[in-house]
């Protein structure tokens, strides 16, 4: 028994050694060296004025946003989730920051800095059109992935940057640019649905979003249009001690289709940074919208120092009957993660699935999971979970699913897998059904697993290091939401499950 | 090629010695078989052999090619040649049988410092291994292990033996479960693939196999120790009388 235990030890050291590498690995913690403005340091009207001012909006946009704030003020932060969250002084930070030569809005990518162009490109998200996303084309199967393109809205702290295919998206009735610009340019549709899906007053961070966020990415699909290409943001945060509040709209008129995806990352300071964004699809009659997220912000470091505190509300409503809506996350970064990617089913025969890979190593905590409101007849939904824990990293997924009085024949599914690496990290599931009618099922399966020691030595007696093999295994647990990711995005998640799992094993 | 001086293994978990003072010298191009009843250790003395963790070596020492394998990895040895064809090989589910051995084949062929494969190469490489041994693309497609009989487990184990291309091979009961074709089959690919620089460790219950890979030496094993070492003959006499003759060599040993 000692010499069992003093085993232990020994690898638990081991661990920590190895582990004290990984804040090293993570290779978007460097910070582009640019002239920055900022808004003035903390947090009141003056300040909701000045970033609707900067972003030269009309009244109605200010008056919304004051009403936000306003109402921000009398609400308190939400501490129901299985999270640790340090004090946040909401006074004591930026709400504004953006590259000083970005005042006159670039007119075309040409015009837009190299420096920014360089940063994203060392990002590997070119921000050009010949190029596609990242370095994925190389190693795609022949024939997919060939004519592909990608259309990509970068955003740097708190504005965007440029948008690429703008034009030939255009030409197929396809909006897509910055919020901001939308917010001018198309003020019927952005009035039309903005906030009808999370309405100001949501939560805690949706309404300090509300009342400050600085720009984010919109795009409407137009009826009867299937978007050509897929449509991505990347969100990047640079500017030190700023919070980044993004805010994205998308709207799939009837029998609309596009696939959407986001990636984040930030550089790697010591100071946390606070990310509230929020997003809102809109999904009419016979629609359909997938729409993927690979979140990578800086996590901190292994004693948890710094990191991004990431507090997200995303909902897609499905207001059309037969529309659809597919969440897919792959959440790996983050010191803190709070997210719920919901589905609201009011259309008959709607459906909505979630497709969730949650990774917490080190001291990250997340708090992820979903909701699926079932309102319309014969709706469906599906929820897959996976989430994996290592270090000393707490994984909770909460998810919440309510099947109405009138939602008769609806369906749920929810699969949700844990799996963990060593023993000093914890994994969590917080289920919530209700069941309103008869005629409707819910069914909750979960499990709870380790990383089998007889798989890892299988795979290292074929010759595959250690960390490979878990690398291996813990795709292999989660191949079924990574399958759901577009294919750009699937090469670059696969890469990035290894990495976030670096160190963990002894 | 190997090299077991008087080796004593005890579990991790509990005060119990399984490897009792066991010596064998293999040279290339040798096949050796071990037989011996349940619960003797050969098990024990492969995952040994292969560096599986949850075992103490209290004494005694292993020299393959000179070098001393007890300290190196599991992945080292794996990458200086040493292969073990499990007992009950293992499920690994959502990992593709094709993602897993390009992995393993590369991650050796980097440890050696040789220039990984091209997905072409590979594929080419493996199709014609998967042919010789009658597995189907379609279970080329599935998961390592997932879903496999315990035959067509046991062929990927020979599959992936062929692909790695070890000098020194355990083949660990990998006759039990396999039908009469099955075990032909297997037999050829070893046979085919043997040589005079590769050995083979053979362990097995039945004579039968060792009609197919006809070994140089048969090893007694009881009780953590090889008490008789013979020819072929020997897996005869095993056959028609047991160990009973044995088991008593065991003790007197003590
Ligand atoms: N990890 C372990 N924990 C507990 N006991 C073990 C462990 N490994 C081996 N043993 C014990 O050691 C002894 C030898 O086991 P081993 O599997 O090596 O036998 P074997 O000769 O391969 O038997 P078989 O012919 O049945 O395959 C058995 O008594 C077994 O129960
Ligand atoms: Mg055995």
């Amino acid at each position: 028994m000692t010499d069992n235990y003093e085993a232990r030890d020994v690898i638990d050291k081991e661990t920590l050694s190895t582990v004290k590498s990984v804040g090293d690995t993570y290779k978007y913690g460097f910070s582009t060296d640019i002239e920055t403005e900022y808004a003035p340091l903390g947090l009141n009207e003056d300040i909701v004025r000045l970033i609707s001012e900067k972003n030269s909006e009309p009244s109605w946009m200010l008056d919304w946003r004051l009403k936000a704030f306003n109402r921000w003020k009398k609400l308190k932060q939400p501490d129901w989730a299985l999270l640790k969250i340090p004090e946040i002084d909401f006074q004591n930070q930026y709400y504004y920051a953006r590259p000083a030569n970005m005042k006159e809005k670039p007119k075309s990518l040409d015009d837009v800095d190299p420096k920014l162009l360089e940063t994203y490109s060392k990002l590997g998200i070119p921000l050009t059109e010949q190029k596609k996303l990242a370095g994925v084309v190389e190693e795609a199967p022949l024939g997919e992935g060939e004519n592909r393109k990608v259309a990509v809205d970068a955003v740097f702290d708190s504005v965007s940057v440029g948008t690429t295919f703008k034009e030939e998206l255009k030409s197929a009735g396809v909006i897509f640019c910055s919020i901001s610009e939308a917010i001018k340019e198309y003020p019927h549709l952005v009035k039309k649905y903005l906030g009808s899906v999370v309405p100001i007053s949501d939560n805690f961070f949706a309404c300090l979003n509300a009342a400050v966020f600085s720009d984010g990415s919109f795009v409407y699909i137009p009826e009867g249009v299937k978007c050509p290409m897929e449509l991505s943001t990347y969100f990047r945060i640079n500017a030190e001690n700023t919070g980044q509040f993004e805010r994205t709209l998308i709207v799939a008129d009837n029998n609309a289709y596009v696939s959407y995806l986001e990636g984040c990352t930030a550089p790697q300071r010591d100071e946390s940074q606070l990310h509230a964004a929020v997003v809102e699809l809109v999904i009419l009659e016979e629609a359909e919208i997938k729409y993927s997220t690979v979140q990578n912000w800086f996590p901190g470091d292994e004693n948890g120092v710094g990191g991004i505190y990431n507090f997200v509300t995303k909902r897609a409503d499905c207001r059309g009957k037969n529309s659809k809506v597919m969440w897919t996350q792959v959440e790996t970064g983050s010191a803190i993660t709070w997210k719920y990617p919901s589905c609201v089913l009011k259309g008959d025969n709607s459906s909505g699935e979630f497709y969730s890979i949650a990774i917490t190593n080190n001291m990250q905590q997340a708090d992820t999971g979903t909701k699926m409101i079932h309102l319309g007849k014969n709706t469906n939904s599906r929820i897959v979970s996976k989430g994996i824990s290592a270090g000393k990293a707490q994984n909770t997924y909460r998810g919440l699913v309510q099947i109405g009085g009138k939602s008769q024949n609806s369906r749920n599914f929810t699969q949700c897998d844990s799996l963990l690496i060593g023993n000093k990290c914890g994994a969590h599931t917080v289920p919530y059904i209700e069941v309103n009618n008869s005629s409707a099922r819910a069914e909750h399966e979960a499990t709870t697993s380790k990383v089998d020691e007889d798989q890892l030595f299988y795979c290292m007696q074929r010759g595959i290091q250690e960390e490979d093999a878990v690398a291996l295994i813990v795709n292999g647990f989660c191949k079924e939401v990574l399958q759901a990711l577009p294919m750009e995005f699937a090469m670059e998640a696969q890469k990035l499950v290894a990495i976030s799992l670096e160190g963990s094993v002894g | 090629m190997l090299k077991i001086d008087d080796l004593k293994v005890s579990l991790e978990e509990e005060e119990k010695q399984i490897i009792k003072g066991l010596s064998l010298s293999i040279n290339p191009g040798e096949v050796h078989a071990i037989m011996g009843p349940n619960g003797s250790g050969k098990s024990t003395l492969s995952s040994v052999l292969a560096g599986k963790d949850g075992y103490i070596v209290d004494s005694g020492a292993v020299k393959f090619d000179g070098n001393d394998l007890l300290e190196a990895e599991v992945e080292e040895r794996a990458a200086l040649g040493v292969f073990m064809a499990f007992q009950y090989p293992i499920e690994i589910p959502g990992v593709g049988n094709m993602n897993f051995l390009r992995t393993a084949l590369n991650s050796q062929r980097k440890t050696r410092g040789q220039e990984e494969l091209n997905a072409a190469d590979f594929l080419k490489l493996v199709r014609g291994i998967a042919k010789e041994l009658e597995i189907s693309d379609e279970m080329m497609k599935r998961p390592v292990n997932v879903g496999a009989s315990g035959g067509e487990k046991k062929r990927n184990e020979i599959l992936q033996m062929c692909l790695l291309e070890p000098r020194f091979v355990i083949l660990d009961e990998t006759d039990s479960g396999l039908d009469v074709d099955a075990m032909k089959l297997v037999s050829r690919g070893v046979n085919n693939f043997s040589s005079s620089s590769r050995s083979f460790l053979v362990i097995t219950h039945y004579q039968r196999l060792l009609n197919y890979i006809v070994p140089d030496f048969v090893h007694i094993m009881v009780d953590g120790k090889i008490v008789k070492t013979g020819d072929k003959s020997l897996a005869l006499h095993v056959e028609d009388t047991g160990y009973k003759d044995f088991l008593q060599l065991g003790k007197e040993k003590h």
